[in-house]
């Protein structure tokens, strides 16, 4: 099976997709000719014309609101914005639009498209390219996010979302494009390998991304994206301390899969969320009232959260800012030890 | 890489109907056969009929809301008469014609107004804002402008199909401002779609004058600046309007792209019901325009050719008041939609989130203790 890093699959499912169905496009600035700036689209033009794979005016807004008037007419368009601290000029298409044109329509005009964009830090990127607004866009009725974690999963998702009858945004976690970690490749990784032909990840099933090994204090940790690196990262170092990491991948927040929540976290009775973004109304927020409301019974210990922090995010201290292993794996062992 | 011959701009407003009701232009007039023209006028004079009671059925309370689109009826009409069915077309909350002209239910007009079970989009949003899928008449928001964009997304698809459609969106001098007005006919410029874009200059947005909108003494202008072709109107002409839409949709058919209409016209009548102009502007200024009205000089017109009279005025009047209140009547008699729509068509197939909720809100209402059924709701 061929190993690809995830910008690979991106393009690869984007190549399959295009070659099955003339009415997928693909939109966004600087797509076509150059690829795309992180190269997710590069050959694409090429091979499907420069009006399948439109390079755009520098404009989010008309990116996302000329995707919604194709995607209503019938075709699938796949828009790309760029980064997605660049999303909010389109805030307002993607809200009060594209979320609700099924419903205020009575059902009338569907609104089936796809939205890329790259989101979190690590890349030092400063305020305006390392931010993850996910949980903003998670609160909207109406919108499916997923965030894929790994190269299987981010072809499988965006197969998938290409074939869903809903506005569907990929939230794509550029830290980790080229390998799991810093320095790395995804050459070495299970999830590096990706079938070359047509296949679908479910949207909506979360992922056991580490079993239980069945030795120690067993503990829920839950993330998506890139954190999942980390925690897995987390997971690892805690072994010595008699803490045993069964690590959920969520992949979908919206709709996200609670039995998976819940049958993790009943059997082990202690959760650690982990999310890139603030820790103010992020997508972690949600998870731990979920496990709140449903596993209450089985708890040994307060769910706890590991976050960025809220503050804007920085750039010298970019570092100190992400939340790293270190951090998951003291909420851990806080979390096993609780009496 | 400019364009060598950019389209052409043109701010001397385009008119075939003089006030008084004589003619300008008997060449464009012999292109429209004289039995529409009664016909459209008939239907013009039907919706100033709907607006009006409609508006005092709203102050009577048998509506939440209404919006009425008086003294701009050619702005309706006449492009819906000068395009095809299958040519898509984006309203704004002011042009109910565009789809009753296309065979748009009245009574299904007036379920949305009332937001019943039969209203098409299942009273999920205000009076006003409905959609008509088979007139092929995009569904309506609020947030102003959101549909100019993708209008031109709309005709990019057409011509990537290879249809031979066109699609239309309409919008305020006011929404102008907006962002999206910039992106979307830049967005439409640059790529050629075959769109119009449709701004009813009606000389206010809610209180703010053309003058607090703008510095530029013509919308259409902007045309220049995205490299599309742009024409001033006289939108109380119908028409003019049908001559400029007909040739605006010609140009994109022909894929030259998109065109910038602006049609100067006036709202004669409030913004909505939630409006007072008194506070803003002087009943001298509203004379004045109400002697711009599109329907007495079409009527003129129509009168000289032997096609209308009093006695078929006053039929067309009485038959749509007559028409407008059954089908209010009717509307109200008919039930909320089914409770379980509120859950309905957030996604195409409800998610086990929605599926609890709905769960939740069958226990709430059946509590003894729920604010929807202590205000009649059953
Ligand atoms: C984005 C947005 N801002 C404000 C409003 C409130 N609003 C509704 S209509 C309107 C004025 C629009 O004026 P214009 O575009 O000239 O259209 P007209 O009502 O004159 O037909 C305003 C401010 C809105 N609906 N959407
Ligand atoms: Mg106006």
């Amino acid at each position: 099976m061929p190993t690809m890093n995830i910008i690979q699959a991106v393009n690869d499912a984007l190549d399959l997709a295009m070659a099955a169905d003339k009415d997928v496009v693909i939109l966004g600035e600087d797509v076509g000719k150059f690829g795309g700036v992180f190269r997710a689209t590069v050959g694409l033009q090429e091979k499907y014309g420069e009006d399948r794979v439109i390079d755009t005016p520098l404009a989010e807004a008309g990116i996302i609101g000329a995707a919604i008037g194709m995607a209503i007419y019938g075709l699938r368009p796949v828009a790309e914005i760029q980064f997605s601290d660049f999303i909010f000029p389109a805030y307002d298409q993607i809200v009060n639009e594209l979320a609700k044109f099924r419903y205020r329509s009575g059902g009338e005009y569907p609104c089936p498209m796809v939205i890329r964009t790259p989101f979190g830090g690590g890349i030092r990127g400063g305020h305006y390219h390392s931010q993850s607004p996910e949980a903003t866009f998670a609160h909207h009725a109406g919108l499916v996010c997923v965030a894929p974690s790994n190269p299987y999963d981010a072809k499988g998702l965006l197969l998938a979302a290409l074939a869903s009858p809903d506005p569907v945004m990929v939230f794509e976690p550029k830290r980790i494009y080229r390998g799991p970690a810093h320095g790395t490749n995804w050459s070495a990784h299970p999830k590096g390998e990706v079938p070359a032909g047509h296949y679908t990840v479910p949207i909506g099933k979360a992922d056991i991304a580490r079993p239980l090994r069945g030795k120690g204090i067993p503990v829920s940790l839950i993330t998506y994206g890139a954190m999942v690196e980390t925690c897995r990262e987390a997971a690892t170092k805690v072994e010595a301390d008699g803490i045993d990491v069964e690590l959920i991948d969520l992949r979908t927040l919206v709709p996200y899969d609670l039995p998976a929540i819940v049958e993790s976290v009943s059997r082990t009775g202690r959760a650690v969320v982990a999310n890139e973004a603030p820790k103010t109304c992020g997508f972690a927020a949600e998870i731990v009232a979920l496990i709140m409301e449903h596993c209450f019974d089985w708890l040994q210990a307060p769910p706890l959260r590991v976050t960025g922090y809220d503050t804007p995010f920085p750039y010298t201290l970019e570092a100190a800012y992400l939340p790293d292993s270190g951090r998951v794996a003291t909420a851990l062992r806080s979390v096993a030890r609780y009496k | 890489m400019a364009a060598s011959q950019p389209p052409p701009v043109e701010i001397a407003p385009l008119r075939v109907l003089r006030a008084d009701g004589t003619i300008l232009d008997p060449e464009f007039i012999d292109s429209v056969p004289a039995s529409d023209i009664a016909r459209l006028y008939a239907a013009m004079v039907a919706q100033r009929v709907y607006d009006d009671r409609m508006i005092k059925m709203q102050r009577q309370g048998r509506l939440g809301f209404y919006l009425a689109c008086t003294g701009e009826e050619a702005c309706a009409y006449g492009p819906a008469y000068a395009l095809r069915d299958d040519d898509w077309m984006f309203p704004a909350y002011r042009e109910p014609g565009v789809a009753l002209w296309r065979g748009f239910p009245l009574q299904t007009w007036v379920d949305n107004l009332v937001g019943n079970c039969d209203d098409p989009v299942k009273g999920r949003q205000m009076p006003v804002h409905w959609s008509a899928r088979a007139q092929n008449v995009v569904s309506i928001s609020s947030p102003v402008g959101t549909q100019i964009p993708q209008c031109a997304g709309t005709a990019y698809a057409m011509r990537q199909r290879g249809d031979d459609a066109v699609a239309i969106c309409f919008f305020g001098e006011g929404t102008s401002s907006e962002g999206d007005f910039h992106v979307g006919l830049n967005f439409a410029g640059v790529a050629k779609a075959p769109a119009i874009f449709f701004c009813r200059n009606n000389g206010y947005a809610i209180s703010t004058p053309y003058e607090k909108t703008t510095a530029t003494p013509h919308i259409a202008l902007r045309a220049l600046g995205y490299g599309i072709r742009g024409q001033v109107v006289d939108g109380n002409d119908l028409f003019a309007v049908i001559k400029a839409v007909r040739e605006a949709a010609a140009f994109a058919r022909a894929g030259h792209g998109p065109t910038l209409i602006e049609a100067k016209t006036y709202r004669l009548a409030a913004h909505s019901t939630s409006d007072d102009p008194k506070a803003y502007r002087s009943r001298e200024e509203e004379a004045e325009a109400a002697a711009q009205d599109p329907l007495p000089r079409l009527r003129r017109w129509l009168e000289a050719q032997g096609l209308w009279d009093e006695a078929r005025e006053q039929q067309t009047q009485a038959e749509a008041s007559e028409a407008i209140l059954a089908a209010l009547a009717r509307a109200e008699a008919k039930p909320h939609p089914p409770l379980t729509t509120l859950f309905d068509d957030v996604f195409a197939a409800r998610t086990p989130l929605l599926e609890a909720q709905a769960l939740e809100l069958a226990a709430h209402l059946s509590s003894g203790d729920s604010a929807y059924r202590a205000s009649g709701g059953h």
